[in-house]
C-alpha cells in the first residue's frame, strides 16, 4: 500500500528529509497533503473519495474547516493531522491523527500504516481544538509561568520539582525558554479563543515575550 | 542552630515506612511509631526486604545493612518520640489527625525538636497552629515511593523560623535527598501542577476526544514523559484521586481541581486501578492487558 505526497510548501510537521516522505509514490491510495494549505489543496484533488485515506495537515484548526460538518455525522476516508512540534524545536515522532465521528475505520487504518512504517507513532482523537496534547499541555505551562510569577519557587526550582518528582525530562520552564515563549503563546491564543477557557489564556510572561518578539 | 542526630517518623504507613528508611539508611538514628502495631510489624517486613535487595544489587554491603537495622527501632507509644531532635509526620492526611498528634508530641518533646509535616495537600500553618510550637514546624514533602525518590519540596508556614526552615533545608541533605524550596500552597509545586494536569485527562476520556491509550502515548511520545496520565492515575489508584480532588478544589475552587464525575462513577464500580486490577485499563497479575 504506497502513499503519495503533494507538499504545498511550510509543513511544520515535515519541515526536512524524512522516511514518510522518501517511502512515497505517485498514485498511492494513500495521499498526504502536507504544507500550510494542505486543506485548500483538497479541493483540487480528482476523485479523492475513491481513495483509502486522504490526509491533511492541520495547523490549529479543526479538520471540520475543510471537510465541512453535517450534524454530527460527518465522516469520510478524509483525516487531519500533525505531528507534535514544540515551537522552533525539532518536530517529535508523535501524529496526532484527527477523525470524525463518521470516518471509515479502514481510512484509519490506512493512516496509521502509513504513519508507522515511517517510524512514527501515533494516537488518534476526535476534531477538537488543541487536539490531545496541546489541550493538556498548554494549561500546564500557563500554570507554571503565573506560579513563577507569583514566587511559588525561582524557575529552577520549578524545573526541578517536576523532573524529579514526575520524570519529565525537562522543567516547563526550561522548555518554554527552549522552543520559545512567543510560539506558546501563539498556540494558547488559538486555545483561548476557541474554547475560552482561563487556563488557555496565555500568561503575562508569554505575552511579553510576544510583544518583544514584534517590537 | 540544633544538630539533628535522631529522627522520629510518625505513621509508619506507605509514606513513613519509606521516609524511615532513607533516614536510617543516611546513618541517623531513627524511631518509628505507629498507633498500630501491625503497622509496625509490616513496615519492618518491608524494609527488610528492601535492604536485602539492596545488598543483592550491590549498593550496600551486608555490614552496612545490618548498622542501618540496628539504627532503626520502633515503638508504638509516643513517649518513643522523646529523644527526638526532628519528627517527621506521615499519619492519616486529616488536619484534625495531625494537629492532635502535634499537641500531644509538643509535651513529649523537648523544645528544641522540629516537627515536619509530609502532607500533601494540607496547609503548614493550619497544621502547626495549636501545636504549641508553630514556629518550629516545617513541610517536608516527600514523593512516593520515599525510598527512590529524592525530591523533598520543604516549605513554612506563616510563623515557621528561618532557623527551623534552614535546619530542615539541610537535614535533606544530609540525607542525601533534593530539597526545592517553596511555599505553603495548596499542593504545594507537584501536586499543584499534576492534579487538574491529570483531571484534564480524564475529561478528555470523559468528553469522547481520544481513548486512554491513545491519550497516553501522545504524551509519553510527544514530551517524553515516563508515565501517560491515566497510567499514572491507575497506579496512584481512583480513590486517591478522589481525595486529592476533594481536597483541592475545597482550598482553591479551581474548577480544573474539582473531580470529574467519572472519577466518582469508576470508584463507585470498583475501577481503582492496578489495585483492583480496572482501572482506564484492565490489568492481569503481570500488568497491562488492553485499554
Ligand atoms: N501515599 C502517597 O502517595 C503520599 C505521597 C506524599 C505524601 N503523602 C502524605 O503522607 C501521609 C501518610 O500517607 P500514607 O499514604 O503513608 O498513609 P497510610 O494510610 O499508608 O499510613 C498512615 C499510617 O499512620 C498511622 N496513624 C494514623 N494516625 C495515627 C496517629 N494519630 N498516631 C500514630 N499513628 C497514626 C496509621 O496506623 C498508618 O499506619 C499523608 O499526610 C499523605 O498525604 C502521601
Amino acid at each position: 500500500m504506497a502513499h503519495t505526497i503533494v507538499d504545498t510548501g511550510g509543513s511544520r510537521s515535515f519541515p526536512g528529509p524524512h522516511a514518510l516522505l522518501r517511502s512515497a509514490g505517485p498514485g498511492g491510495d494513500v495521499l498526504v497533503l502536507i504544507g500550510t494549505g494542505a486543506g485548500m489543496a483538497l479541493a483540487a484533488v480528482e476523485k479523492h473519495e475513491s481513495l483509502k485515506a486522504v490526509l491533511i495537515e492541520l495547523g490549529t484548526e479543526c479538520l471540520g474547516v475543510h471537510t465541512g460538518e453535517r450534524r454530527g455525522g460527518e465522516g469520510s476516508n478524509v483525516l487531519g493531522f500533525a505531528r507534535f512540534r514544540l515551537g522552533d524545536g525539532p518536530p517529535s515522532d508523535l501524529v496526532e491523527l484527527v477523525r470524525q465521528p463518521g470516518t471509515k475505520p479502514e481510512s484509519i487504518a490506512a493512516a496509521k500504516t502509513a504513519f508507522e512504517s515511517a517510524g512514527l507513532h501515533v494516537a488518534v482523537c476526535m476534531d477538537t481544538p488543541g487536539r490531545i496534547v496541546d489541550r493538556l499541555v498548554r494549561p500546564y505551562y500557563n500554570g507554571a509561568l503565573r506560579k513563577l510569577d507569583e514566587g511559588l519557587a525561582t524557575a529552577d526550582d520549578l524545573d526541578t520539582t517536576l523532573r524529579l518528582g514526575l520524570g519529565y525530562p525537562e522543567g516547563p520552564i526550561a522548555l518554554l525558554e527552549r522552543t520559545g515563549l512567543a510560539h506558546h503563546h501563539d498556540v494558547t491564543k488559538a486555545l483561548h479563543d476557541a474554547l475560552a477557557d482561563p487556563g488557555f489564556a496565555p500568561a503575562r510572561r508569554a505575552q511579553v515575550a510576544k510583544r518583544r518578539q514584534k517590537a | 542552630m540544633p544538630e539533628i542526630k535522631t529522627i522520629g517518623v510518625a505513621g509508619s504507613g506507605t509514606m513513613g515506612a519509606g521516609i524511615a528508611i532513607v533516614a536510617a539508611r543516611a546513618g541517623f538514628r531513627t524511631v518509628a511509631f505507629d498507633a498500630s502495631q501491625d503497622a509496625l510489624d509490616r513496615a519492618r517486613r518491608q524494609t527488610e526486604s528492601f535492604f536485602a535487595k539492596s545488598v543483592e544489587r550491590k549498593k550496600l554491603s551486608a555490614e552496612q545493612v545490618k548498622t542501618i537495622l540496628s539504627n532503626l527501632s520502633s515503638t508504638t507509644k509516643l513517649e518513643g518520640l522523646a529523644a527526638c531532635d526532628i519528627v517527621i509526620e506521615a499519619v492519616y492526611e486529616d488536619l484534625e489527625v495531625k494537629r492532635a498528634l502535634l499537641g500531644k508530641l509538643n509535651a513529649v518533646c523537648p523544645d528544641h525538636t522540629i516537627f515536619a509535616s509530609n502532607t500533601s495537600t494540607l496547609s503548614i500553618a493550619e497544621i502547626a497552629s495549636g501545636s504549641g510550637r508553630d514556629d518550629r514546624v516545617v513541610g517536608m514533602h516527600f514523593c512516593l515511593p520515599a525510598q527512590l525518590m529524592k525530591l523533598i519540596e520543604v516549605s513554612t508556614g506563616l510563623n515557621t523560623s528561618d532557623q527551623t526552615f534552614q535546619t530542615a533545608w539541610k537535614f535533606c541533605l544530609a540525607m542525601g535527598q533534593t530539597p526545592v524550596k517553596t511555599k505553603d500552597h495548596p499542593g504545594f509545586i507537584l501536586n499543584y501542577f499534576i492534579v487538574p494536569f491529570n483531571n484534564d485527562a480524564i475529561r478528555m476520556v470523559e468528553a469522547g476526544i481520544a481513548e486512554p491509550a491513545d491519550i497516553d502515548t501522545a504524551i509519553k511520545k510527544a514530551l517524553g514523559y515516563p508515565m501517560g496520565p491515566l497510567e499514572l492515575i491507575d497506579w496512584v489508584g481512583l480513590d486517591t484521586q478522589l481525595k486529592l480532588c476533594e481536597a483541592f478544589y475545597k482550598m482553591t475552587y479551581d474548577p480544573r481541581a474539582a473531580c470529574p464525575p467519572l472519577v466518582r462513577r469508576m470508584v463507585a464500580a470498583g475501577h481503582l486501578g492496578r489495585k483492583t486490577g480496572r482501572g482506564f485499563y484492565k490489568y492481569d497479575r503481570d500488568g497491562m492487558f488492553g485499554g
